[in-house]
Parts: C-alpha cells; sequence; structure tokens
C-alpha cells in the first residue's frame, strides 16, 4: 500500500508538470487554432536556458528564473512573428508541419549551442521536504509541484480578471466578433505564444532540476498532447485534471507492470500513446471538451 | 492542363489518358530507357543513393495516397513501414520463406495494421487523427521492441540476401534494378488508383468529408481503404529497406522520418503524383548535401555541427516551402513547362 501510495504522489508531482506543460499547448489552441507540436521542444530549451544561466553563469535562482522568462518570451514572440503569422487561414496540414519544422530547428539549434549533452543541475533548484506520514514528497519533486501550483494560479487569474485575458478567451471563442470589438487579434496570438513559451521554459527549468536536461526531454511534448487531448483539446481545467490523471496512471502502470514485461518494460513511454488511442476511439473531444458540430 | 495547342480530346478514354501526344511517348521512354540503363555509367555510390531514393518514392507514394488525396494526414508513416519491414524479414530469417512470397506478405500486413490504427479516423479528423498515427508509431515501435524472441529487439535481426529464381541480389546493380521497377509499377499503379472510383472518393473525402458522405461515398469503407493501401505502399518500401541493408533493428525506423516523408510531400507538391517524386527525389539529395557537408563543418566549427545542420536544415527547408511555395516543386514545374509552351507570349 505504501509502495502505491508513493507512485501516486510521485506520479501527482509529475503530473502537475504535465500539466503545466498542455497548458501552454491549449492556449495557443484555444486562441490561434494551430496544433504547437514544438510544446515539449520549449521544454527542452526551457531545460538548457535553466542550465545556462544557473550553473554556467551562475546566476542565483530568481534571477535565473527572470532571464529565462526573458528569453522565453523573445523566442515566443520570433517565432510567432517569423512562422506562424504567415500561415493564418491554411489548412492545418500546413500549420502542423510549420510547428513540427519549428521543433526540428529548435533541436538543432540546441544541439548547436549546448551539444546535445546530457547536463545536471541537481541541488541547484531549491528544495522542500514534505513529508505525510510514511510518505515523502522527493524533494527535488515539491519545488515543482510549488511553482506549477503557483504559475496555474497566476494564468486563471489572468483569464478571469485582466482585459488581455478576457480578451484572449474571447478570441477562442469568435475571432471576427472580437476584431470588430476593437481588440488586436494578432496580439492575441503573440502573447498566446509568449505565454505558451514561457509556461514550457518554466516546466523544462522544473523537470531540469528533477533530472537533468537532455534532447530527448522534448518528448515531455508528446505526453502533453496526451494530457490535451485526455482533458479536451479546448479546456485549461480539464489539461489540469488530465495532467494529474496522466502522470498518476503512467507512474503506477509503471511501477507494477514494467517489472512483469519483457526487455525491461519501458512502459512509461508508450503508456500515454495508450491512452491516446482509447480516449480517440471512444470520447474524441475528451473528459471536457466541447463536442463541435459540423455543417456543410 | 499542360497540353500542346492543337490537341483535342474526342473521347472520354483520351481525355483521361495520361500520356497523351507523341512526344510525351517518346519522352516516357527516353526516361526509361536511360533509368535503366543508369547501372551502366555511374558508380555504386550514385547506384545506393538511387536506390534509397527509389525506397523512398515507394514510401512517399502510400503517404500521397492517404494524406494528399483523403486527407487523413498520418505522421506514423514509419511505423508502418516497420511493420512491413520486420514481417518480411521474420518471414525469410526464422521461417526461411522465398523473398517474393515474403513482400505481399509485408504488404498485406502492413496494411492491415495501418486498418487497425486508420480505425480512430472513422471518428476523428485532423489533428486529433494526427495525434492517433503518432500513437501508432510508438505503439508499433514499442511491440517490435518487446518481441525480442522474434525480432531481435534493440540488437536488430540479420535479413538474408532475397533471392528470386535461384539469383541472389548482392550487387548493387541488381537492387537498382529490383527497386527501380517497384517503384515504377508503383508510381503506375498510385496515379491510376486516384483515376478510380476509390480515387475520386478520396478527393472528395479531401474537400469535404460531410459533402462526400451526402454523395453517396462510404466514409467508413474509403478511409479505410486510403489507409490500408497508403499502408501497403508502406511495407513494400520498409520490406525493401531491411533486405537491401540486410538487417533490421528500430533505429532504421526513426519518428522523425515519418515528418521527413511528409516534408517531402510538403516540398514536393501535395496531393499530386509528380509532386511525391519530385520531394522524394530532391529532399533525399538534400540529405546527400548534408553528408557530405557536414563532417566539413563539424571540422571547420564544432563537433555536434553535422547533427546539428542536418535537423535546422530539413526544419528549415520546410519552412521555407510553407511560407514561399506551399503548392511544391510539382506546381513550379507546372510553371517552367507553361513559360516555354507559351513563350513568346505569356497568356
Amino acid at each position: 500500500m505504501t509502495f502505491f501510495l508513493q507512485l501516486v504522489i510521485s506520479g501527482f508531482a509529475l503530473g502537475m508538470v504535465y500539466a503545466l506543460v498542455a497548458i501552454g499547448f491549449v492556449l495557443i489552441l484555444k486562441c490561434s487554432n494551430v496544433f504547437n507540436i514544438a510544446q515539449g521542444h520549449f521544454v527542452m530549451i526551457g531545460g538548457y536556458v535553466g542550465y545556462t544561466f544557473l550553473v554556467t553563469f551562475g546566476l542565483p535562482v530568481w534571477a535565473s528564473l527572470l532571464a529565462a522568462i526573458a528569453t522565453a518570451i523573445i523566442m515566443g514572440l520570433l517565432i510567432e512573428r517569423l512562422t506562424l503569422r504567415p500561415l493564418v487561414g491554411q489548412p492545418i496540414l500546413a500549420v502542423i508541419m510549420m510547428t513540427i519544422a519549428l521543433a526540428t530547428i529548435l533541436e538543432g539549434l540546441a544541439t548547436l549551442v549546448w551539444g546535445g549533452e546530457y547536463k545536471a543541475y541537481h541541488g541547484v533548484l531549491p528544495t522542500v521536504t514534505l513529508q505525510l506520514g510514511e510518505l515523502a514528497i522527493p524533494p527535488e519533486m515539491t519545488i515543482g509541484l510549488m511553482v506549477s501550483i503557483a504559475t496555474v494560479i497566476i494564468l486563471m487569474v489572468f483569464f478571469r480578471y485582466t482585459k488581455l485575458g478576457l480578451a484572449m478567451r474571447a478570441t477562442a471563442e469568435d475571432e471576427q466578433v472580437v476584431q470588430s470589438a476593437g481588440i488586436r487579434v494578432t496580439t492575441v496570438y503573440a502573447l498566446s505564444w509568449v505565454i505558451a513559451s514561457v509556461v514550457g521554459v518554466i516546466a523544462g527549468i522544473l523537470l531540469g532540476g528533477v533530472s537533468g536536461v537532455m534532447i530527448e526531454m522534448n518528448t515531455v511534448g508528446l505526453k502533453a498532447l496526451a494530457v490535451a487531448l485526455l482533458g479536451g483539446m479546448d479546456s485549461i481545467g480539464g489539461a489540469i485534471v488530465a495532467g494529474i490523471t496522466l502522470g498518476v496512471l503512467e507512474n503506477v502502470a509503471a511501477g507494477y507492470l514494467d517489472p512483469l514485461l519483457p526487455a525491461g518494460g519501458g512502459l512509461a513511454n508508450v503508456f500515454p500513446f495508450i491512452v491516446i488511442i482509447i480516449v480517440l476511439i471512444f470520447r474524441p473531444h475528451g473528459l471536457f471538451g466541447l463536442v463541435e458540430i459540423e455543417r456543410i | 492542363m499542360g497540353l500542346p495547342g492543337g490537341t483535342f480530346s474526342e473521347s472520354y478514354g483520351q481525355d483521361m489518358a495520361i500520356v497523351r501526344t507523341r512526344a510525351q511517348w517518346a519522352m516516357l521512354f527516353a526516361f526509361l530507357i536511360f533509368l535503366f540503363s543508369c547501372p551502366l555509367f555511374f558508380s555504386d555510390r550514385i547506384l545506393t543513393i538511387m536506390t534509397i531514393i527509389g525506397i523512398t518514392i515507394i514510401s512517399v507514394h502510400g503517404l500521397n495516397i492517404l494524406t494528399g488525396y483523403c486527407e487523413q494526414i498520418s505522421l506514423g508513416h514509419v511505423g508502418f513501414m516497420a511493420v512491413g519491414a520486420y514481417t518480411s524479414a521474420v518471414l525469410c530469417a526464422k521461417l526461411g520463406w522465398p523473398f517474393w512470397l515474403a513482400l505481399p506478405c509485408a504488404a498485406l500486413a502492413a496494411g492491415f495494421v495501418g486498418i487497425i490504427f486508420g480505425l480512430p479516423s472513422l471518428r476523428v479528423k485532423g489533428f486529433y487523427l494526427i495525434v492517433a498515427t503518432v500513437a501508432a508509431y510508438f505503439i508499433i515501435m514499442w511491440v517490435i521492441l518487446q518481441l525480442r524472441d522474434v525480432t531481435g529487439g534493440a540488437d536488430g535481426m540479420a535479413v538474408p540476401r532475397p533471392e528470386i529464381g535461384g539469383f541472389v541480389l548482392k550487387s548493387k546493380s541488381s537492387w537498382f534494378y529490383l527497386v527501380m521497377i517497384i517503384a515504377c509499377l508503383a508510381t503506375f499503379l498510385a496515379q491510376n488508383l486516384v483515376r478510380t472510383r476509390a480515387g475520386r472518393a478520396f478527393i472528395a473525402i479531401r474537400d469535404n468529408e460531410l459533402a462526400a458522405e451526402v454523395m453517396g461515398v462510404n466514409l467508413w469503407a474509403y478511409k479505410l481503404l486510403a489507409f490500408f493501401v497508403g499502408c501497403v505502399f508502406a511495407g513494400v518500401a520498409g520490406s525493401l529497406l531491411v533486405h537491401y541493408f540486410a538487417f533490421a533493428s528500430p533505429t532504421q525506423f526513426p519518428f522523425m522520418d515519418s515528418v521527413w516523408y511528409l516534408g517531402m510531400l510538403i516540398v514536393g507538391g501535395i496531393g499530386s503524383m509528380p509532386g511525391a517524386i519530385f520531394g522524394a527525389v530532391s529532399l533525399r539529395l538534400l540529405d546527400e548535401l548534408v553528408t557530405i557537408v557536414g563532417p566539413i563543418l563539424s571540422a571547420a566549427v564544432a563537433p555536434q555541427a553535422a547533427a546539428s545542420l542536418a535537423l535546422i536544415m530539413r526544419g528549415l527547408v520546410i519552412v521555407i516551402f510553407l511560407i514561399f511555395e506551399p503548392r511544391g516543386l510539382a506546381h513550379r514545374w507546372e510553371m517552367v513547362k507553361a513559360y516555354y509552351r507559351l513563350w513568346p507570349f505569356s497568356y
């Protein structure tokens, strides 16, 4: 039982990070109808940027976080302006291929700048030990959990109470109405990319603090896809619930089934995809997504 | 249509014919003769590149039918190639089947796996389907890794040289002939398939799914048919690939290759047969360029420059084509042809 609960708790902490990545994904999707395959690559870049500021430059944690966020803002703005703006109104394949191409370029840049090697910065981020009876949340995960929760709360306040947040939600609803109300849709698009890239970079630093950074870190983007699908593509609350669900399920399934499988299992890596197929066949609009009605 | 002046269609058959004029027939035969005499005057290195291009063309044709004509975007194409590859590898290496029997089995196996993973396409489309195909790729590769006793897992397995009628395909030129014959057949089949009832149904589904259904196109059957046909092409290509290298391992089927195949369609021009060929040829040549330039750059700049050059190059090509020429090289080619046909009057 302790083993089970331990798996659940570390899954919960992991799931929070998934949710963070998935929120960036859902945000861009809601505002500009772009499926951002490169979301996982933002995470990877975030991890490397965090490494650069924390270890190479030796900045304190708060300064590195601010510097990383500034980098993320510039990256988001550049990507939106240079590559996605020309594709407004193009078919879905073009947009998706664009984000995949972006992902490839980001991967190439990371290889060039950081050598594509494994970089560790354990112990640089502050650790907090939380003890619940016999159970312990791994100390390096606690900080991730707390930062994720804080980020999610900030985002929710932003969407509910600020003018820009409301503009973004309105854009998600109907672009034409928003334009006639005098809101610049391009600004909203740019902002959605900036937020997604900032959220991705934060997740990258958190994950990097737990397990180090490497190029393969971008696969977290694919897991975020599964999370977004499960939660319903256009629901931020759904992304959080689904992120936690998937993190827990993945951890528990891997913990119990991996020893039984030949070739060392590796179930944690395929598990999200099995979830994807099942969700797509039985509940294509996810747990909290809107059901689309189509007309000719 | 890019036809010279004075070419009139007097019957439906003439109107639908692919090769219309004598000049076109002559050019077709000249091209085929040139293609099949290549081993006489090209080195083994160039033949290798051409063989790989041929295998790529077969696979891209499948993807073109599935994605270009039926708009069922698949990012798991390499996974289906792996199914075909491992089917024929296991049949030949473990059960001792002859190659000519294993190849159709590989194609069918890939086709049926394609149908299974095409099932979500009946309920979802667009991005959701893409995710389902990504999932298909990862599940297929995971299963291949888990079936270590049969497939050799991550270590891979040796595949015997194929033998057709007592003749062992070992030399580069024999492989060149085999692959080119199959590639020509694949092009012929693909071009003709999209002109049949099924092909028109695919195009109707691509243009508007609901409208197609209202017209009486059986979405269920035709979407699965598109998956089946597309994956059969992939299976043949995968089988040829592992037999060519005489080795099968999961590293031959990386996920990013699926993306690269879609990139070929975009660069070449999606939804056209010449486009598939243009894309496969040009991007494979680009790959070759990268393998030549990469080491030079690595020595000059940094050791990781070669790997990053390959990635950045691939991404940039797709970005540039999407922004500046979304209809691909095939469209460019038509423009060039029209220019020469109409010269000196550009209208």
